[in-house]
């Protein structure tokens, strides 16, 4: 069995041995999923050592029919951008489940529940990034709206059901417009001989569409990617759906999810319709753009300390998508290692957030104060968290936000001077609620809180390794990425205007 | 003088449909000697063994040949008569169990609700066991109705599969009035379509001299008739399949049926007569119609667009489960039609998957609609329904599954039907179809959606509901279309080569 589709079948044997396990042994539920993740974060780990990122090209390719008279088949492969993607979900997952070992029994359903769907969906995020086939990536696509619905719906707090309605009601919408694209490209290869959805093809789709057809189909696309990835003005489902869920939800909801948005841009906006995405360039830019000041700004103002993750997001993936559509290979690799550096640092966050509410049963942040005092382990994890977030150099973050703004630069010198300031508000974000939480005087009640307990340390001591780690030394992850993203940018027809990075080829 | 000439029939290939109308009048026969005691056991059996010899009959028959001869053209069995014959069999079985739910039918129907003679055949327990042999009946005419290739085949297998289901709709237990007002509302309109669709035979009659899809097919390839009685005709006989269909702006009756008809028979309606009367219609658009698509298209077309954005859009304001699950019905009816528009093998094989699959799901929503019960009996008010999913999380799941299934997300037998009647559609040539289904596929999940929030994410009410444990019957109806519904949606390449391989229309 090929490697992809034995990382994917195993979440769903642990999903198996959880519906065996007795209702009323939740610990046994519990390692169940932890063994399950554990085990399916080293056979990623295994498959990013046997990557060869020296060829060109998928990797660990699988293709079977899977519905032959629609030309649909179960392919599977990665490249670079794939690796490092499903890399960074097998790694947050099990990550999720220790942090979130209490998360599953406030629910509405009993801890099986969460942890199968918690499973179902680990299985499909491996899946959307591994597929090679338009229709099969758009089936993951649509059908891991289901378990994080139910996620957020019935384990979350507050406002929770109406969150997850928005929330797929949003991606919903967009995954419907993507699906009249697929339709389009399906006739479209009819009519042209070659009845298939696999993307290495269907990248020459676009010689034969007229640039309105080409453009109609691109939008299609882009509108599903960009509600997912959340781009503004599509953005408005995210903080509530952030708020609403579990901490650990909410890292995956960001950490992973969202970045199928990023992901599809790349994989399927750029590939298939690299016409239209240099039309609608200068466009994309701009919203871009305005998504890292706008995020910005409403992070500064939030006083929800979810919201204000989730806020802080959407100026982050306003940079991820601003390096995509750059079009160099810089800010190509830039954004794909950011995605990577944000769903660590987003994680990190989160998780330390979720800590945070917990012990105080509140989510604002003008209850916390002068934790530093009282929590130290608490606030320094934090504060270093917040620090990759706001890109501080020598933290993960700093590369990948060096790299977009300098590829973006050598094309849109006005856009790329203009996101800048994104990173000056980013320093407001950060430390206003840095200030205001951790240091100062104690607030009443923050006397006694305790601070983080073995688990809660084993759970954050690897994010925030790998920020650290990565900060001063991203050159692995680099040379994974650097040849997938020269790769889409010179098959496209699209030139670096300056000279290229040191590790690029 | 015409001289008379003894009509030839073919039995082996109406067999299927022979053995059906003869388990029906065997029922009939029991329903007047059998004792009463052992009546509901043995129309049970009777019903499920004629329907399954005769879906084996119809097995062995797809295997060898097919015909257009097989009753003096007045009957074409071909490979797409005999698959939608084969889904409405097979829908039926599964709606058969459903009805074995006694609990759903009214004790005597002759008494007058609320009368002392029906409060005396209710303690007195009594059962109406007619239902069966009415069914038989209507899968009879459901059957004939696709594979009819004259106009006046095509009416009388109308008319059989319509009256048993107008006595049907009225023999609900609870709600009786209701009910019986619902059976009245559909006969009065039944009877109007009906009208119209004898006159659109004249009309066709007129046009062409003949009664046979052949003939009227020449005449239009011919060409030397008057196209306005053809325009005519095609519009009449129109008229009589939307409204059995249920196309806006011929769909007012289904809402208020469906709601009080038992929801068993709700079911059968729902699902078999949709495929039924959609087998028809495919037949003579493809078959008579075909050459002439610029006099009907359009028009089908804007009907097509139109149920689709109605149906979504008023299923949003309805409190009654029922009457949601109608106004959806409109909406799915919406985007078969764009299967008849496409007017292509590829239009052809992807409704009959659509609505295999669609029949399918829709058999197994009214199953569970069938077990949420209070005292008084079915509880349809959506309100009510909260909380189930911590009740009865099972029933709660496989609800959610089949409105995940009609709102088409992956995995699902809706989604593969879905994409594969709106490729259609565009490959024929209608963008406007592909973005307005597209559309208001978005606009129905939400009420999909609403069901599904309502059933996990609220709690349950104060004077809640229960889930009867469910029969042995109806938990074979609610297990099979379950299981078929996820399984065409995780791997539907069996049926869709089986339908590629055989689904065409015979001329």
């Amino acid at each position: 069995m090929n490697i992809l589709s034995f990382l994917m079948l195993l979440p769903l044997i642990g999903t198996a041995f959880i519906a065996l396990a007795p209702k009323t042994n939740v610990l046994l539920t519990k390692q169940i999923a932890l063994v399950t993740t554990i085990l399916v974060a080293l056979v990623g780990i295994y498959m990013t050592i046997s990557f060869d990122f020296n060829a060109n090209g998928f990797q660990f390719v699988e293709s079977r029919e899977w519905i032959p008279a629609f030309g649909i088949k179960y392919a599977l492969g990665v490249d670079g951008i794939a690796l490092v993607l499903i890399l960074m979900s097998v790694l947050l997952t099990p990550i999720v489940v220790v942090a979130g070992w209490n998360e599953s029994e406030g629910g509405r359903w009993s801890p099986k529940v969460f942890y199968s769907l918690l499973l179902v969906l680990e299985t499909m995020m491996i899946g959307v990034f591994a597929s090679t086939d338009v229709f099969l990536f758009y089936v993951f696509f649509e059908a891991m709206l289901v378990p994080v619905y139910f996620l957020i719906g019935g384990f979350g707090s507050g406002e929770r059901a109406a969150a997850a309605v928005k929330f797929l009601l949003y991606s919903l919408f967009g995954g419907l417009l993507m699906l009249a694209s697929i339709i389009g490209i399906y006739v479209m290869a009819t009519r042209y001989g070659n009845r298939t959805f696999d993307i290495t093809t269907l990248s020459g789709l676009h010689t034969v569409l007229t640039p309105m057809m080409e453009n109609v189909l691109f939008l299609g696309f882009f509108i599903a990617f960009a509600i997912k990835a959340p781009l503004w003005p599509l953005h408005t489902w995210l903080p509530d759906a952030a708020k609403s869920a579990t901490p650990g939800t909410s890292v995956l909801l960001l950490g992973v999810l969202d970045k199928v948005g990023t992901f599809g841009m790349i994989r399927y906006c750029l590939t298939l319709f690299p016409e239209a995405s240099k039309t609608f360039t200068p466009m994309i830019i701009t919203l871009a753009v305005i998504s890292i000041l706008y995020g910005a700004f409403l992070a500064i103002g939030a006083k929800d300390i979810k919201r204000l993750i989730a806020y802080t997001s959407i100026s982050h993936f306003g940079f991820i998508t601003m390096g995509i559509f750059a079009m160099t290979s810089q800010g190509m690799s830039g954004s794909t290692l950011y995605m990577f550096n944000h769903g660590f640092s987003t994680a990190a966050l989160f998780l330390v957030a979720g800590f945070m509410i917990t012990r105080r049963n509140s989510s604002t942040i003008s209850d916390f104060g002068g934790l530093q005092r009282v929590t130290p382990i608490m606030a320094w994890s934090f504060f270093i968290a917040g620090l990759s977030s706001l890109a501080l150099p020598g933290l993960s973050s700093f590369v990948s936000e060096f790299l977009v703004l300098v590829g973006t630069f050598t094309r849109y010198p006005v856009a790329a001077v203009i996101a800048t300031f994104g990173i000056v508000l980013a320093a407001l974000y950060i430390l206003i609620p840095v200030q205001r939480a951790l240091h100062g005087p104690t607030t009443p009640g923050n006397e006694n809180l305790s601070d983080l307990t073995l688990r809660e340390k084993i759970a954050i001591a690897p994010v925030i390794a790998t920020i650290v780690v990565l900060g001063f030394y991203p050159s692995p992850l680099l040379n994974i990425i650097n040849p997938a993203s020269q790769t889409i940018i010179s098959q496209q027809g699209f030139s670096d205007p300056a000279p290229t990075t040191s590790e690029g080829k | 003088m015409i001289e008379f000439v003894s009509p030839t029939l073919d039995y082996a290939l109406l067999a299927p449909i022979l053995i059906v109308l003869g388990g029906a009048v065997l029922g009939v026969l029991i329903e007047a000697f059998a004792p009463r005691k052992s009546r509901a056991s043995s129309q049970l059996f009777i019903t499920l063994a004629t329907l399954v010899l005769s879906q084996v009959a119809s097995l062995i028959r797809v295997r060898d040949r097919s015909s257009s001869a097989a009753a003096m053209e007045s009957v074409t069995f071909d490979g797409a008569g005999m698959l939608i014959q084969g889904s409405i069999l097979l829908i039926s079985i599964i709606a058969v169990f459903l009805l074995a739910d006694q609990e759903n039918f009214t004790a005597l129907a002759a008494a007058l609700p609320g009368s002392d003679e029906e409060r005396a055949s209710l303690q007195q327990d009594l059962r109406v066991t007619e239902i069966y042999p009415l069914t038989l009946f209507a899968v009879a005419g459901m059957m004939l109705f696709p594979v009819a290739t004259d106009l006046i085949t095509l009416f009388v297998a109308l008319e059989v599969l319509s009256l048993p289901l107008y006595l049907l709709a009225g023999l609900s237990r609870r709600r009786r009035l209701m009910s019986q007002e619902a059976a009245l509302k559909y006969f009065l309109l039944g009877a109007f379509a009906s009208a119209f669709f004898l006159m659109g035979i004249a009309y066709l009659y007129g046009y062409s001299s003949s009664v046979t899809f052949a003939g009227i097919h020449s005449a239009v390839i011919g060409g030397s008739g008057n196209d306005i009685y053809l325009l005519l005709g095609i519009a009449f006989i129109s008229i009589g399949l939307l409204f059995k269909v249920g196309a806006v702006p011929f769909h007012a009756w289904s809402p208020d049926v469906y709601q009080g008809a038992p929801t068993a028979v709700t079911a059968l309606m729902a699902a078999a007569t949709k495929v039924a009367a959609f087998g028809a219609m495919l037949r003579i658009f493809y078959v008579s119609f075909a050459e002439a698509y610029w006099q009907w298209r359009p028009a089908i077309i804007a009907i097509a667009l139109i149920t689709m954005v109605f149906g979504s859009l008023v299923a949003i304001a309805q409190r009654d489960i029922k009457r949601m699950l109608a106004y959806s019905s409109i909406a799915h009816a919406g985007f078969l039609l764009s299967g008849v528009v496409a007017l292509s093998k590829s239009g052809l094989e992807s409704s009959i998957f659509y609505l295999f699959a669609y029949g399918i799901a829709t058999v197994g929503a009214f199953g569970i609609v069938t077990l949420v019960r209070d005292s008084a009996g079915e509880v349809t008010d959506l309100n009510r329904w909260s909380g189930l999913g911590k009740r009865s999380p099972w029933v709660a799941t496989a609800f959610a599954g089949f409105l995940l299934a009609f709102a088409g997300i992956p995995l699902t037998s809706g989604f593969i039907g879905k994409f594969s009647i709106f490729s259609a559609a565009y490959e024929s040539g209608s963008t406007a179809i592909l973005i307005t289904g597209v559309l208001s596929s978005a606009i129905a999940a939400f009420f999909y959606i609403r069901v599904i929030v309502l059933m996990f994410f609220k709690d349950p009410v104060e004077d809640g509901t229960s889930v009867v444990i469910p029969s042995i019957y109806t938990q074979i109806t609610i297990t099979v279309s379950a299981l078929a519904t996820f399984a065409l949606g995780i791997y539907p390449t069996p049926l869709i080569n089986f339908i590629q391989s055989s689904a065409t229309f015979l001329r």
